[in-house]
């Protein structure tokens, strides 16, 4: 699938026309050996990033931050606070960058796009029956209907697993077409939740059936099931955008969501995009942290990198 | 763009002597005449080593006989491990150093030294340790002795893991030795010789005589030895084995080879590149079993060598003790010069050379990631083992035409196998003429499993419960 960067763009647009031929191209890409992606993203890990090298990445993994919150306890007054944190993270320092968005269930959406307004600061929303997928499509989508017409310029959505895993390739991509549709113009993320897929064969193939059908970008996990983002699903996810962009030629971004909680980690995700897809990703118009606690952990290092001591929790806001 | 920054391990973690005697007798001893062993990436002097000649190489054997016959020899197995654990716990508590140095003298990048080679080095001397009061169990009989005294003449490229492939099984066996070191990487070795005092380890057990090619003449002429073993080009190989005709000597040879690393249409392609880079640019090429032969499926061709290109453009060249250093330096100035010979020869024989744009220090020995695509099975490139980060790429069209190119060589060290299909790798193995076959990996080593070659790669194996049959009297 790596077609020549020079070589014509192949049309795909006729695969979700039908089920035999989605299914003969979803099944036609390379396989991914397990073994040998977890050792390449190991290996990722074991760069080391220091000084000038550092700074910059937390920087950068700031302004990549979805500062996330998806509790059933979540109140106007909550996402309202976390809203003024994702405008300015570290108040005491102007200088720290805003996050790239603020994501929240539908019916918080309101709220938070009050204090967002004009920021700059997108507003991501979960639909589509988040987390599990389980309604009746006309739900799905009016949910997301909702959701957009609530000030949300980012829509997160969940596949349909259980279509997908049984095969029935055809209704899972009809679904990611008509909430693109219902989307208008805010941007679809097409949530995979990896750890329901089980191989990476199958998180390869799901994510391009979901850039096939027409999503922005493509996202891990839910982070309400037990395994959330790993770093070797992240690798074939990357590896699946930087060659459907060579096929096709349109870019699509990647959110590892879900169990992303330090410095190190992160960092560890930004030397992945860096050597695995190269610079054009390493933006958060094209890669996005799917995080709550993170953030904390970026505004702790940062100030130990310009203060030159180490801060302690209680400096820094919990939402 | 991300940079990295400079991120460089310290040096200050090891202590490196002005100069160095011979390690002989359980003690460091001076000798006559002294030879600089020089850091590859800078061509700083690390330091003075001895080279030892024909009358140090005999002290050295006569130790080691002394010490087979009163001390070693006689000594249970069980106590024989206890040695041999320790000295693997020390290697463990001491593995940054070791892996500095490493670095330093070989120049490959501390990440291999510090991941690969250091933890592999321990790993083989538990291992070994555990054999040692087992030896009626390895499957030569009820009672195998030991042979004597080994004669061990070690490469340059993994100076500290092929001492202990050496050492830690002639030890459990229960043999005393001899090693020689290669003359531009002897500063591990005689680290090591530290942890075997440092480990109460018997004097005369373990003996370093640090010199060039003279030096390991003698040593392997010597009477007194019983076994000789040697990791090495196949050109001193039959020398040694023309020396040792007609005596008594045991001989183990693991000689070059020119590995094939072969890609189906099938193959997990990103997977495979990185088995590709594995294979060839892992210790700059310095590997008799890299992968420097890569046969990729026509199919598929184009697509491979686009993404290893891609890949190849990543690599990072420079300074090995930066953690972030992917290639390091070529160890010699003689071995830079046989690399650009043999490339230069490539060019004019009329395949494309590529490498990516990378900058090389200046001072020091360098060679960017090189691969010479459109080669025939005629190219020198294609027959003659590089030892550098040289890559030629021939493409088949059938597996049948796979094995044949394969195996159209007169080494048979290595090969790798890359497809889907399990049925094709076992097929692939059972025709492929080589001691070490990989599927869908390159350059995976563990201290129990065997190592060794086919036809001009040598015989013998290393490693595992068949690495101790030739250390003992089988």
């Amino acid at each position: 699938m790596t077609a020549t960067a020079t070589s014509a763009r192949s049309d795909l647009s006729g695969l979700g026309r039908s089920e035999t031929a989605l299914r003969t191209f979803l099944h036609g890409l390379p396989g991914v050996d397990q073994v040998g992606a977890e050792q390449r993203a190991a290996q990722l890990g074991t760069r080391s990033i220091k000084t000038t090298a550092k700074a910059q990445a937390i920087d950068l993994a700031i302004r990549m931050v979805d500062l996330t919150t998806l509790e059933g306890a979540d109140t106007p007054g909550k996402v309202r606070a976390l809203a003024a944190k994702a405008l300015r993270p570290d108040p005491a320092d102007p200088s720290c960058p805003h996050v790239g968005a603020v994501c929240v269930y539908p019916a918080m959406v309101p709220h938070v796009a009050e204090v967002l307004a004009g920021s700059g600061v997108h507003l991501a929303s979960v639909a589509t029956a988040f987390p599990s997928g389980q309604a009746p499509l006309e739900v799905k989508l009016a949910d997301t209907r909702a959701a957009v017409a609530a000030g949300a310029d980012e829509i997160d959505m969940v596949i349909n697993r259980g279509a997908f895993l049984s095969g029935r390739f055809k209704e899972v991509y009809d679904e990611i077409v008509a909430t693109k549709e219902a989307c208008g113009d805010a941007h679809l993320k097409v949530i995979l939740e990896t750890g329901e897929l089980a191989t990476y064969d199958n998180v390869r193939r799901a994510s391009w059936l979901a850039m096939l059908a027409g999503g922005d970008f493509i996202k891990t996990s839910t982070g309400k099931v037990p395994v959330a983002a790993t770093l070797p699903v992240t690798l074939v996810m990357l590896e699946a955008v930087r060659d459907f962009r060579d096929a096709t030629g349109r870019q699509v971004g990647v959110k590892p969501a879900g169990g992303i909680k330090t410095t190190k980690d992160a960092i560890k995700y930004l030397v992945m995009v860096n050597e695995t897809v190269g610079a054009d990703w390493l933006d958060p118009d094209w890669f996005r942290f799917g995080a709550s606690s993170l953030l904390n952990d970026l505004l702790m290092q940062r100030t130990k990198l310009t203060t030159g001591v180490y801060s302690g929790p209680d400096y820094f806001t919990l939402d | 763009m991300f940079e990295y920054a400079p991120a460089p391990e310290s040096r200050a973690i090891v202590d490196i002597r002005s100069s160095y005697g011979l390690f002989i007798d359980g003690e460091f001893v001076d000798g006559e005449h002294l030879n600089k062993s020089v850091n590859p990436a800078t061509e700083e002097v690390l330091a003075e080593v001895t080279w030892a000649g024909s009358e140090d190489v005999d002290r050295a054997v006569r130790a080691a006989r002394k010490a087979y016959e009163k001390v070693w020899g006689p000594m249970p197995g069980r106590d024989r491990a206890k040695y041999l654990f320790r000295i693997a716990r020390l290697i463990q508590e001491r593995s940054r150093e070791l892996a500095v140095l490493e670095s330093l003298d070989n120049g490959k990048p501390i990440k291999e030294s510090r991941d690969v080679d250091l933890p592999l080095v321990a790993a083989h001397f538990f291992y070994y340790a555990g054999w040692a009061d087992k030896l009626p169990h390895a499957g030569f009989g009820p009672d195998p002795q030991p042979l004597g005294v080994a004669a061990q003449v070690i490469p340059w490229n993994f100076p500290l893991l092929m001492l202990a492939w050496k050492i830690a099984p002639a030890l459990a066996a229960g043999n005393t030795v001899v090693l020689k070191p290669a003359e531009t990487t002897p500063l591990t070795a005689l680290l090591f010789a530290e942890i075997c005092q440092q480990a109460d380890l018997p004097a005369g057990v373990v003996n370093i005589v640090t010199g060039a090619g003279d030096t390991g003449r003698a040593l392997v002429e010597h009477p007194g030895v019983d076994k000789v073993a040697f990791t090495g080009s196949t050109e001193v190989g039959r020398a040694i084995a023309r020396s040792v005709a007609g005596t008594r000597k045991k001989l183990t040879l693991e000689l070059g080879g020119k590995a094939a690393n072969i890609v189906f249409d099938d193959a997990p392609i990103d997977q495979a590149v990185e088995g590709i880079v594995n294979g060839i640019f892992f210790n700059q090429g310095h590997v008799c079993c890299a992968g420097s032969r890569l046969l990729v499926q026509e199919s598929v061709a184009e697509q491979v060598l686009e993404s290893l290109k891609r890949r190849m453009a990543l690599l990072r060249v420079g300074d090995p003790l930066d953690k972030n250093t992917d290639i390091g330096a070529i160890n010699s100035a003689d071995q830079l010069a046989r690399i650009r010979e043999l490339s230069d020869a490539g060019s004019a024989e009329g395949a494309e050379r590529w490498s990516p744009p990378c900058e090389l220090p200046e001072r020091g020995f360098w060679f960017a990631p090189t691969i010479f695509t459109g080669v025939t099975q005629a190219h020198r490139v294609a027959r003659e083992e590089i030892f550098g980060p040289v890559l030629s790429v021939l493409t088949f069209r059938t597996p049948a035409e796979a094995v044949e190119k394969a195996n159209n060589t007169p080494y048979g060290l290595s090969a790798g196998i890359w497809t889907d299909k399990g049925s094709r790798i076992l097929w692939m193995a059972d025709r492929l003429r080589a001691g070490v076959v990989w599927a869908n990996t390159f350059n995976k080593f563990d201290p129990t499993s065997p190592f060794g070659g086919y036809k001009e790669s040598g015989y013998g194996r290393e490693g595992g419960r068949h690495g101790l049959e030739g250390y003992l009297n089988v």
